[in-house]
Order: C-alpha cells, then structure tokens, then sequence
C-alpha cells in the first residue's frame, strides 16, 4: 500500500463507476445475471409448485419438494447476484478501540464512589436498612417461586392410595392382588416358564413406583433369591420391582437363559436368581423383591411390602 | 420520495449518521463465518415453525380416546398432549411438515452452535475483546440443549416419557435437596400430579426463547460494535476489517443463505422422518422399548450415565448416588464451566493482555488447538457410548466388551488426541511454503525411480490481483462519461 486508506470523518470525492471495487466479481456478468435469473425463475415456479402441492396433492413429500424448490431457487438466484454481480470491493473500514481515555475512566470511578460514598457513609442506617429490607423481599419472593410449586417430600409411610407424596411407600401391602395392566387378576397358571408379566397391585394399575416384574422361573420350585427369602416366591414364581435402581426405567428385557433382567436404558444387569442383584452395568443396588403368596383359588397376592423402597437413589434414602 | 421519508425520519429519531455506518458496515469474507449464520437462520426456522405448531398442540396430561386419522391408534386411551401432536402431524395440513422441520431445526441449530463454537475456539476468536460474547455465546448453547430436551419431551410418548423419567431421577439424584427440588418440579413424586408438560410448554415457548432472543440480541449487538474478526490477509490488520460491505453484497449473501438453510431443514422435514411418535406410542411408566437414545446434543450426557461404575455412597443414614450425580451433574457442569471461562484460563496461561481481531489458525497455537481436540474427543467418546447397546448388537460383540473399552477410552483417547494433535501442529507449523497460496505441481520421475514435485508456472490468468482496500465510497458518479459511451470501464481480473 502506497498511501494509508483515506478515513471516513472526511468528504470523500465520488467515486467513479469504473473503480475497479465497484466492478462485479463474475468476468461475464451476463452469464451471471443468466444463471441467476433462472434460479430465481426455478424458485418462483416452486413457490407456485407448493400453492399447488397444498391446495391440491395436501402431500407431505410433494410440500416439502415444492418448497425446497422455491427457497433453493430464490436462494441461490439472490447469492449469486451478491456474489457475482455487486460491487465486491474490498472495501476497508476502521476499528476504534473500545477503552476511554485515563481521564473518563477516572471520571467515572470518582462519581461512583464519590457521590456513593457521600451517601453511604453518612446515612449507614438507611443504606442497611434498605439492604435488609431487599433480602428478605428476595428470600419471601422465593417462597411462591419455589415452594408452590410442589409438595414437599414425605418420610413416613403414606397411606394407601397416597404415594404421590411419599419417598419410600408403595401401595403394596400384606395381601394386596396382582394384577395385570388390563386389570385381570394373575392366576398360579397363567405364565408359562419363562414368562414374565408386569403387574400392579389391585387398584393401582399404571401407577409408576407400584410396577413389579413377575417371573416364572420353574413349574414347582419355591425359588431361594436370597438368605432369608424362604417363602418370597410361590410355584416357580418371583416378583422384583421393575423401577431400575439406576434411573427409574422399567427393567423391561429378560432373558431366560442366563436368567438376567436388562434395563434397556443404560443396560443394568440383575440376577434373576439372587435376589436382583446388579451383576453389570451402572445399577448401584438390587430391585427391591416382592414377596408373593398363592390364595385359596390360587390367584397370587403379596405377603408383604418390598424389602426396600424402589427405584433410583436419593438423599433420604438410608 | 426515498429523500423526504429518510429526513422525515431523522428529523425525530436522527438515524442519518448510524445509519450510513451499519450500511457501510464490512463483512470479512470467510466460509467459516457461515457457520453462525446457520444457527441464527435455523432460530428463525424454529420460531416459524414452532408458532404454528403451538396453534395445533395441547399442553395437557388429561386422558382422552383417540378418534383420529391414524387408525392403529383409534379407541386407545391417550393423552391430550400425545393426541394433538398426532392429530397436528395427520390431520392439519402441512402438519406435518412443520413438526418435522421443527425437529430437524433444532437438531441443526444445536449443530450449527457446536461447529461454529468450536470455529471462534480454534481460530482464537474469543479473545480479549470478545470474552463477553464468548461467554453469551455459551450460554445460548446450554440454553438450547435444554429447550431441545424440553421441546422433544412435549408430545408425551414413550421414547421421550422415559427421558423425563431419567431427568426427575437425575434431579432426584442431587444431594441434600434433590428430593425437593424433583417434587417441586414435577408437583409431587414421579410421574408428579400432571403438571409436568403443561410446566415444560410454558418453558419451551416461551420463557427459554425469550431468554435466547435477548442473549441472541447481544450476541448480534457485540458483534456489530465490536466488529468482526478476519483472518491475516493483505491490507488487514488488528486495526482494520477488510470485506464486503453490509448493504447490498453482504445482505445479497445473507438473504440467500437463509433461503437456502430454510430449503434444507424443510427437504429434511418432508423427506427425512424424525422423531415418528405414532410408532413409539403414548408414554406409560411401566412400557420401555430397545435402543432408547435422546437426540444427538444429549447423547454425551446418556452416555457419560451408561459407562459410569455403580459408585453409590451410602453413610450416615443417607445416600448420595454418585452414578448418576456425577455424570450427569457434575460432568456436564464441569464442562459448561470450562467453557464459560476458558478466555480466562488462557489469559492466566499466556499473560497476554493485547487486543486480538486477526485469527489464528490452529496449527499456530498447538496448546489450545490440543486442549480443543481432547474436549471433542472426550465428548465424542461419551457420544459414541450412548450406543454400547447398538455397538454391541451390530458389531456382534459382548455387552462388556464394548462397555469397558468405552471406559477406558474415554479416559485415554483424550489424551492421545491431545498429543496427537500438539505434534501435528508443530509439525505443519514448521512445514515450508506453510500459509502460502496453493498452487499445481508437476510429478516427475527421475530415470532412477525417485519422485519430484516441480511447482507449475504462474500463468497470468492465475495471478491473483488483490486490489488494495478502500472505504465504502459514500457517493458514486454515476454520470460517468465512460459508462455514457460504454468504453473505458476497466475490468477487473481477479
């Protein structure tokens, strides 16, 4: 560069319309203009394209075709017309730097704490006071914020019927029937070996922390999934809460062969034979087992609640 | 006419002065700049979209019978969120369309972020004076993953009923207040007392939009006044921007690249299905289907969830549930912040205080290009592990196989990309004809075998003519005797 670029501030002479920057960037500006125009022609017989694909074809694809068509069209035609055919420059323009002078900065930091500092220092009473006021306006505002919008979360054992609010509590109880999600009550002959059943106690059907996994794991076992279970299972059967303990999806893969239950998930793994307990995977503790019983007609209930309340950790649990 | 409208104009609002500058205003030239362009044009496509879909959709968890046109689903009960999603894809016209350019809009706008992110990352265009929108910049980011997340869980059906179950346990999962906190959120325990999708529409619609639309504003504002970064070039300098102007080159440009971005998210929306809800199902808290997978911009939160090891805390009568806290809290959490503040981090690095408006190309800064390559690697790994169960299945390996090999690699692979890349930086920093214009060579064999590359000739139709910069010229004479004759118009090679 021979000279430095004229600055703006001043009156500029005119350019003249052969400067080289006001030149268009296609050599052929007509075959520019061509290709642009057709473009152009293209998009607008799209647009018309999709008037007629809605009033008359009412077609997803014949839509969205239409109207990519038209904006493709009119898209391209306006690019290339920018590109080829406008004024291409370069053209230069000035940065100034952001920062003020050391006297404005001053400036500015004397009327802050100048003026603040006239205020504050001489009315320290009015200046806490209005401090403590707008605390405790910030700490009630969230009150509505917060608080309103939810219960607050239960310890103690719900009653039937209420788990909404309640951490640990299910709506099983001592006696409470399985049924399936079409209502039906589950029957001793209902599953094959190998099969599984989601149930819900009666009453409750849908309600997410109640879902239980039933599986039939032979004709005539009484199946020991851990110490101490004896008498949890009934005929070959096992019940497991179908809450993963990892996020709260339903455990909903079982694979009778090596006797696992699968969270599609995050893949948890959990031993069907012991107890539920995470062989694999990201799950931290077993699905809670439910203990289940046969009644005189030979429907299945439960004899009891689970051993742990299901579903994924949290700060309460102990 | 145009003159007496304009002072009518400035005479009340004085726009002369500003006006001219923002006309005037110079756009650098780079494919790279593109980028953002994207986002803020698929923006524009979501809230086109999104207005219309709002007309149709209904916020609302009551149970009603499906009698619509969608006949596997007729006489099952559904809720009125899952029933107008369907009904506004199969029974409005253009329904459709819209939802489905919606969906791919918002999975291209979070794309767009990410590349055009990781371009002002590596070219250092976040340097001092663009901290500040550097930070927006981030801020957008995390706002739309969020708004993404809230907008797929609106049509209430299974794929997306279980990502809101994984996010109540994950806010569940949060120490000492995550019980809280969820039951607040959900208005009660899980599945909460049918708040939830009212409380997300309201969210999706209209508070995180308003919330992007500001920070949109500054993005737009702190590039306007701080004007744009350029690549080293002729003429350009840390005081100068060289390009084309605002008005018309650069809004010619624009304009046709919205059209054509909005062309390419509605050929998506009508020939690419997205997110087909009818398939997957009203959402019920007991069903689960194989291969669950959120969209892309969450796929790293799920996978960072899948390789974690089951580390829960238990003491004390309490439990923190460190599998799902830590990747899912604090991992993200930690890496928003290294985002959020990494201008800073590198400030305290380098101790350079200068102002920067020319880029860097990578290679010229190993160290940041390096750390830049180690973040996508880890967070392409935890990507990738979002599909173990998929992986596993394709490539007919074990579950575990697949699982530890993630563990391990998200771990590893960081850590060679890092060195990996540092080494190649400095190597093609040091390489010779480095930054030089690209020009053909001639292969030649010598009668012993060996190779040579001879550069071509310059042609003089090759010669690259790069006129020296000049300011937008305000008044152009357009009663030009050369332009009345037609003769002596120079024209220009380029």
């Amino acid at each position: 560069m021979s000279d430095p670029p004229p600055r703006l501030d001043g009156p500029l002479p005119p350019a003249a319309l052969d400067d080289p920057h006001l030149q268009p960037y296609a050599r052929r500006p007509e075959a520019a203009q061509a290709v642009a125009a057709t473009a152009m022609v293209i998009g607008f017989l799209g647009f018309i394209g999709f008037g007629v694909a809605y009033w008359v074809v009412a077609n997803t694809q014949w839509e969205a075709l239409t109207l990519g068509v038209g904006l493709l069209g009119l898209g391209f035609g306006v690019t290339a017309w920018g590109k080829y055919l406008m004024p291409q420059g370069p053209f230069v323009e000035e940065r100034h730097e952001f920062h003020s002078t050391d006297a404005e900065r001053e400036a500015l930091a004397a009327a802050i704490t100048q003026r603040g500092g006239l205020v504050v220092k001489r009315r320290k009473l009015l200046g806490g006071l209005f401090a403590l006021g707008s605390t405790a306006m910030g700490i009630v505002l969230l009150f509505p914020l917060l608080r309103s919008l939810g219960p607050k979360p239960s310890k103690s054992e719900a009653a039937h019927g209420a788990t909404d609010t309640s951490l640990f509590s299910t709506n099983w109880r001592k006696g409470s029937q399985l049924v399936a999600v079409d209502g039906r009550p589950v029957n001793v002959d209902d599953l094959e070996v190998g099969g599984v059943l989601t149930v819900f106690p009666k009453g409750f059907i849908g309600n997410s922390p109640d879902q239980v996994i039933l599986i039939r794991l032979s004709e005539t076992l009484q199946p020991l999934t851990a110490p101490g279970r004896t008498d949890w299972g009934v005929a070959g059967y096992v019940a497991y809460s179908k809450l993963c303990t990892h996020l709260g999806c339903p455990v909903g893969l079982y694979q009778e062969q090596t006797q696992q239950l699968v969270c599609p998930c995050h893949q948890s793994i959990f031993n069907v034979l012991a107890g539920a307990v995470p062989e694999f995977g990201p799950a931290p503790r077993p699905l809670p087992q439910l203990p289940i019983t046969l009644d005189s007609a030979g429907y299945l209930r439960a004899s009891g609640s689970f051993d742990q309340a299901p579903g994924p950790g949290f700060w309460e649990r102990p | 006419m145009i003159d007496a409208t304009l002072n009518w104009v400035d005479d009340r609002l004085g726009v002369a002065k500003g006006g001219r500058t923002f006309l005037d205003k110079i756009f650098p030239d780079h494919w790279s700049f593109m980028l953002g362009e994207i986002a803020l044009y698929s923006f524009v496509v979501l809230l086109a979209t999104g207005v219309f879909l709002s007309l149709y959709y209904v916020p609302s968890a009551h149970e009603i019978i499906y009698h619509g046109s969608y006949a596997p689903l007729r006489g099952q009960r559904v809720s009125e969120a899952y029933a107008s999603t369907v009904g506004l894809s199969f029974d409005v016209r253009s329904g459709l369309l819209m939802r489905q350019a919606h969906h791919w809009a918002a999975d291209i706008f979070l794309g767009s972020i990410a590349v055009h992110m990781a371009r002002v990352f590596f070219t250092g265009a976040f340097r001092k004076p663009r901290e500040f929108n550097w930070i927006v910049g981030v801020t957008m980011l995390i706002l739309g993953i969020v708004n993404g997340f809230l907008g797929y869980s609106l049509p209430d059906d299974l794929v997306s009923g279980t990502g809101i179950r994984i996010a109540y346990s994950i806010i569940e999962s949060i120490p000492l207040v995550g019980s809280y906190l969820a039951f607040f959120v959900f208005g009660g325990n899980y599945p909460g007392s049918g708040v939830i999708i009212p409380r997300f529409f309201i969210i999706h619609v209209l508070i995180v939009p308003l919330i992007l639309l500001g920070m949109l504003g500054a993005h737009l504002g702190l590039l306007v006044k701080q004007k744009h970064t350029q690549f080293p070039g002729k003429g350009k300098t840390e005081h100068n921007v060289v390009g084309s102007p605002m008005f018309p080159t650069f809004m010619a440009k624009t304009t046709g690249f919205l059209f054509m971005t909005t062309a390419v998210i509605f050929l998506l929306g009508g020939f690419a299905q997205i997110n087909p809800i009818w398939q997957f199902g009203q959402y019920e808290p007991y069903q689960i289907s194989y291969a669950v997978q959120p969209d892309w911009y969450m796929g790293w939160l799920d996978g960072a969830l899948r390789i974690m090891p089951s580390w829960e805390f238990v003491a004390f009568g309490h439990t923190i549930p460190f599998e799902v806290f830590l990747p899912a809290v604090i991992f993200p959490g930690i890496i928003f912040n290294i985002l959020l503040v990494w201008p800073f981090i590198e400030t305290r690095h380098t101790k350079d205080l200068a102002y920067h408006n020319l880029l860097d190309r990578p290679r010229d800064r190993p160290k940041r290009t390096a750390a830049g390559a180690a973040m996508l690697t880890l967070l392409g790994m935890t990507f990738f592990a979002s599909s173990t169960d998929v992986m596993a299945n394709f490539f007919n390996l074990p579950l575990k196989s697949v699982l530890w090999f993630f563990r391990f690699a998200v771990v590893l692979a960081p850590i060679i990309a890092y060195y990996v890349t540092f080494k190649i930086c400095h190597e093609m920093r040091d390489a010779e004809g480095v930054g030089k214009r690209k020009r053909a060579v001639i292969i030649e064999r010598t009668p012993s075998g060996e190779y040579h590359t001879v550069p071509t000739l310059e042609r003089p139709g090759d010669e690259h003519h790069e006129l020296d910069a000049i300011p937008v010229p305000t008044y152009i004479d357009l009663e030009d005797p050369a332009l009345a004759t037609g003769e002596g118009v120079r024209r220009v090679m380029r």
